[in-house]
C-alpha cells in the first residue's frame, strides 16, 4: 500500500519540518517528505487542503477500561500510541498479562499500546515485580501508577534494580502521609469549602526523595503528573544539575484550577487536585519551554462515579478526544508556535517512553494525524467515542480537531469519510 | 455559575451556604424569625404554614439535637415530618444517596433536611432535584461534613442581634477546631455579609484551615489576645477524637492553652456575650462557670434556633 498525503501543512517538531509538503508512505513507513521518492507510484492519494499533518499523538498515561472503545478514541483524538498505566485489573505485575494486553491490542490494529509494569508485585510496595520478564513481555517501563511505596528503601532497591537493566522508573509523587484522606489542593477553595486538603509539600517531598534516590541509583526516572509550581522548581534544578529526569504535567492541569471545584463540581475533582491559579500558570510555563510534557492521563469515569459527594467521587475525566484540542487551546492562549506545542505530544513524549514514534523523517512509522486546526465544534457527552463520557469541558467550544488518523500507513479513522478517495 | 441557592428572582430555593447570600436574604430571614418567636410561647405552639407540606429528616451522620430541634420547628408549623434514618436503612444496603432522594421525592416530598458527613453533599442533591426539574422540593443543609450550617450560623446572627443591635461595631472571636467546624464556617460568612467590624479565628496552627486570612478573619494563635475587646466570644466543639494525637496532645493542654475561664473571659468587654453551639464540652473548651455564669447566651441560643429554622422552612415553601 503506497499512499500520498498531498497538500498538508506538514509539522514534524523533530525533524523541524514546518511548511507544505507532500509525505510518502509505503510498507507502513514515511519513505519521502516534499520531493517524489524515485520509482513512487501512489496507490491512494489524500487531500489534505487546510489540514495539518503532524506525528499521531503519542500518549504518556492512557487507562483502558475497555481496549476496543479506548483505543477507538484515541484513535479518533489523533492519538496513534499509548502507554497504559499498570494500576489495571489485576495489576500488570505478570508476564502473561501483559502478553495478553499486547496482543489484543495489536489485533484490533488501532493505536499502539505500550504497557507500563507493576514495579512491585500486586503493586502493593514490598516486592520487586519481574522487571526483566515483564520487559520481554512488552513492558517499555515500571510504575506504581497511584499506589505508594511506603518503604523508602523498597524505593532504593527497585531503583537500583531497574539502572542495572538500564529499566525506566515512572513515579507520580505524592506523599501518601501527607496526601491522606485528602481530596481537593489545600488553598483558598478546600478552606473556604471544607474539603479535605492535599498540600503542595505532599507532592515536593516525594519528587525530593525520588530525586536523591535516582541520582543515587543512575535510574532513569520520570515524574508524572506534576502539579505545583514548587514541584516544576524541583524538577527543573535537578535537569540543570544534569540529572536524567522528564516529567509531564496534564492537560487538565494546564487549563484548570482549584476554582474550577466551583460549587463542589465532582467533574473537577483529579489526582494530584487541581492546584492554584499560580501552579497552573507555572505548569503551562513548564510546557511551554519543554521542561514537562503533556499527557491525557485519560481515565474514564462512569456516571455513579462522579455522581456522589465531592469526596467520594472518583478522580479522573476522559481525555483521549481532547488531548490535542486542549493542546492547540494552550498554544492559541500562549501565544505558542504550533511546532513546539505539538511537540510536547509527539516527539517529547516519544523520547520519555523510548520509542521509535512521534515523527515523520523517513524511515519513520507512518503514524499520522491530520487535523483542521481552524474548525470550531461544541464537546458534547454523546459525541464521546471513549466510554468515559466526564469532562470539565462538556459544553464548551473547542477548535481544531483530527479529522484523520493512519497507523502504519493505514487509515484507522476518518472523521467525514470522504478524505480517503 | 449558578447560585444554586437561588432562583431566577434571586428568591431562596435551597438554604445550603450562608456564602453567596445577599444581607437582604439573611435579614429576611432573621426578621422571619423574630415573628415566629412568639409563637412558642402560646398555649398551642403552631401555625398553619407548613399544613399539608411532607418535611423529610434526613440524617446521614447522627444528631439527636440538630434533628429534634428541626422536627420542632417544622412541626410548629403543622407540616408533616418523616424522620429518616439512613445511616442504618438504604444506604447500608447500597443504595446511593440520589437513589435515595429520587424515592423520597416519589413519595411527594416537599422539603428535605439533610446532615451528611461529606462536604458538599446538600449541593449534590440540589443540583440533582434541578436536573429532574424538581426546583419545587426544598433543601435545607443541616450539617455538611466541614463546609456549612447554615441555620446554626443564621441562629448565631440572631443571638448576636438579639443582645448586640448592630452588627457594624462588633469584634467577634471564634475559637477552638475552626479547620473541621462547618459551625466556624458559617459564622465567618454571615458575619462578613451582615458587616461585623472585625472577625477574629482564634486557635493553635493544626486546627486551623491554612488559607484561612483569604475568608476575611484575624488570626490568632494566642487565646488572651483574642478574646481581648471583644463583643462576642463564640467557642466551638472540640470532637472527642480530635483532643489527642497528631492535631493536640491532649485535652488537658487543650483547657490550659484555649479553655475559656472566668479570667481570660475579663478581657473581653465587660458585656461581651459567650456563645457556643453545643455540645459543650466542659473543662475541654468551656469552664462550667463561664458556661452558666451571666455573660453565656447558650440556652437562648437553642430557643432562637426553633425560630429561625421555622423561619428557613417558611420562607422556603413560600410563605
Amino acid at each position: 500500500m503506497r499512499t500520498e498525503i498531498r497538500n498538508a501543512h506538514v509539522i514534524d517538531p523533530k525533524n523541524g519540518v514546518d511548511e507544505k509538503v507532500s509525505l510518502f508512505l509505503a510498507e507502513g513507513r514515511v519513505v519521502g517528505v516534499g520531493p517524489v521518492p524515485g520509482g513512487f507510484t501512489a496507490d491512494t492519494v489524500i487531500d489534505a487542503h487546510g489540514l495539518i499533518a503532524c506525528p499521531g499523538l503519542v500518549d504518556l498515561s492512557t487507562r483502558l477500561p475497555g481496549l476496543e472503545s479506548e483505543l477507538t478514541a484515541a484513535v479518533a483524538g489523533g492519538v496513534t500510541a499509548v502507554a497504559c498505566p499498570p494500576d489495571t485489573n489485576p495489576p500488570l505485575d505478570e508476564p502473561g498479562l501483559v502478553e495478553r494486553l499486547v496482543r489484543r491490542s495489536e489485533a484490533l490494529g488501532l493505536a499502539r499500546v505500550y504497557p507500563i509494569g507493576a514495579l512491585t508485585q500486586e503493586l502493593a510496595g514490598e516486592k520487586l515485580a519481574e522487571m526483566a520478564s515483564l520487559t520481554s513481555a512488552g513492558c517499555i517501563a515500571f510504575s506504581q501508577a497511584q499506589y505508594p511505596i511506603f518503604d523508602t528503601q523498597v524505593l532504593l532497591r527497585a531503583m537500583e534494580y531497574a539502572a542495572t537493566f538500564g529499566y525506566a522508573i515512572r513515579l507520580q509523587p505524592q506523599d501518601h502521609y501527607l496526601a491522606r484522606d485528602g481530596v481537593a489542593h489545600d488553598g483558598e477553595v478546600a478552606s473556604r469549602l471544607g474539603l479535605a486538603a492535599i498540600p503542595v509539600c505532599a507532592e515536593t517531598v516525594a519528587i525530593a526523595t525520588a530525586l536523591q534516590l535516582a541520582r543515587q541509583t543512575g535510574v532513569r526516572l520520570h515524574l508524572a503528573r506534576i502539579s505545583s509550581a514548587a514541584g516544576v522548581a524541583l524538577v527543573r534544578e535537578a535537569k540543570a544539575s544534569g540529572l536524567q529526569v522528564s516529567c509531564d504535567v496534564t492537560v487538565h492541569h494546564l487549563h484548570l484550577s482549584e476554582h474550577d471545584i466551583g460549587y463542589f463540581d465532582s467533574g473537577a475533582r483529579f489526582d494530584p487536585p487541581l492546584r492554584s491559579v499560580n501552579d497552573r500558570d507555572a505548569l503551562r510555563a513548564a510546557a511551554a519551554d519543554g521542561t514537562a510534557i503533556i499527557c491525557s492521563d485519560h481515565t474514564p469515569v462512569d456516571e455513579d462515579g462522579k455522581q456522589l459527594p465531592f469526596a467520594a467521587a472518583m478522580p479522573g475525566a476522559t481525555a483521549l478526544e481532547l488531548l490535542l484540542p486542549l493542546v492547540l487551546k494552550w498554544a492559541r492562549e500562549d501565544q505558542l508556535p504550533l511546532a513546539a506545542a505539538l511537540a510536547r505530544v509527539t516527539c517529547d513524549a516519544a523520547s520519555a517512553l523510548g520509542v521509535d514514534r512521534g515523527a515523520l523523517g523517513v524511515g519513520s512509522p507512518a503514524d499520522i494525524c491530520l487535523f483542521d486546526p481552524e474548525e470550531n465544534w461544541v464537546l458534547a457527552a454523546k459525541n464521546l467515542v471513549s466510554c468515559g463520557k466526564n469532562s470539565p469541558f462538556i459544553g464548551q467550544e473547542m477548535t481544531g480537531r483530527a479529522q484523520m488518523t493512519l497507523i502504519e500507513g493505514r487509515v484507522v479513522f476518518d472523521r467525514k469519510g470522504g478524505l480517503g478517495g | 455559575m449558578r447560585n444554586p441557592q437561588l432562583n431566577a428572582n434571586g428568591e431562596l430555593t435551597h438554604l445550603l451556604s450562608i456564602e453567596g447570600l445577599p444581607r437582604e436574604v439573611l435579614l429576611h430571614i432573621l426578621d422571619t424569625a423574630s415573628s415566629f418567636l412568639e409563637v412558642s410561647d402560646r398555649d398551642v405552639k403552631k401555625v398553619p404554614l407548613l399544613r399539608g407540606k411532607s418535611v423529610f429528616n434526613l440524617f446521614f451522620e447522627n444528631s439527636t439535637r440538630t434533628r429534634t430541634t428541626f422536627e420542632i420547628a417544622a412541626k410548629r408549623l403543622s407540616a408533616d415530618v418523616i424522620n429518616l434514618d439512613v445511616g442504618r436503612s438504604s444506604t447500608a444496603k447500597g443504595e446511593t444517596l440520589l437513589d435515595t432522594i429520587d424515592n423520597l421525592v416519589a413519595m411527594h416530598a416537599d422539603m428535605f433536611v439533610v446532615r451528611h458527613a461529606s462536604s458538599g453533599a446538600p449541593y449534590l442533591i440540589a443540583d440533582h432535584l434541578h436536573r429532574v426539574g424538581r426546583d419545587d422540593v426544598h433543601v435545607v443543609n443541616a450539617g455538611d461534613g466541614r463546609h456549612a450550617h447554615p441555620t446554626q450560623g443564621l441562629l448565631d446572627m440572631y443571638t448576636i442581634r438579639h443582645y448586640k443591635k448592630d452588627y457594624s461595631r462588633l469584634t467577634v472571636a471564634i475559637v477552638g477546631d475552626i479547620l473541621h467546624s462547618r459551625v466556624a464556617r458559617s459564622d465567618i460568612d454571615a458575619l462578613r455579609t451582615l458587616g461585623a467590624a472585625e472577625i477574629r479565628a482564634v486557635g493553635p496552627q493544626t486546627l486551623l484551615p491554612t488559607e484561612i486570612g483569604g475568608m476575611g478573619v484575624r488570626v490568632f494563635h494566642d487565646l488572651r489576645e483574642g478574646v481581648r475587646d471583644c463583643d462576642v466570644v463564640i467557642m466551638l466543639r472540640l470532637q472527642n477524637e480530635r483532643m489527642s494525637g497528631a492535631l493536640l496532645p491532649s485535652a488537658r493542654e487543650y483547657f490550659k492553652c484555649y479553655g475559656l475561664t472566668p479570667e481570660v473571659l475579663t478581657l473581653a468587654k465587660p458585656d461581651a456575650i459567650v456563645m457556643h453551639p453545643g455540645p459543650m464540652n466542659r473543662g475541654v473548651e468551656i469552664d462550667s462557670e463561664v458556661a452558666d455564669g451571666p455573660q453565656a447566651v447558650i440556652l437562648p441560643q437553642v430557643t432562637f434556633g426553633i425560630a429561625v429554622r421555622m423561619a428557613v422552612m417558611s420562607i422556603l415553601a413560600g410563605n
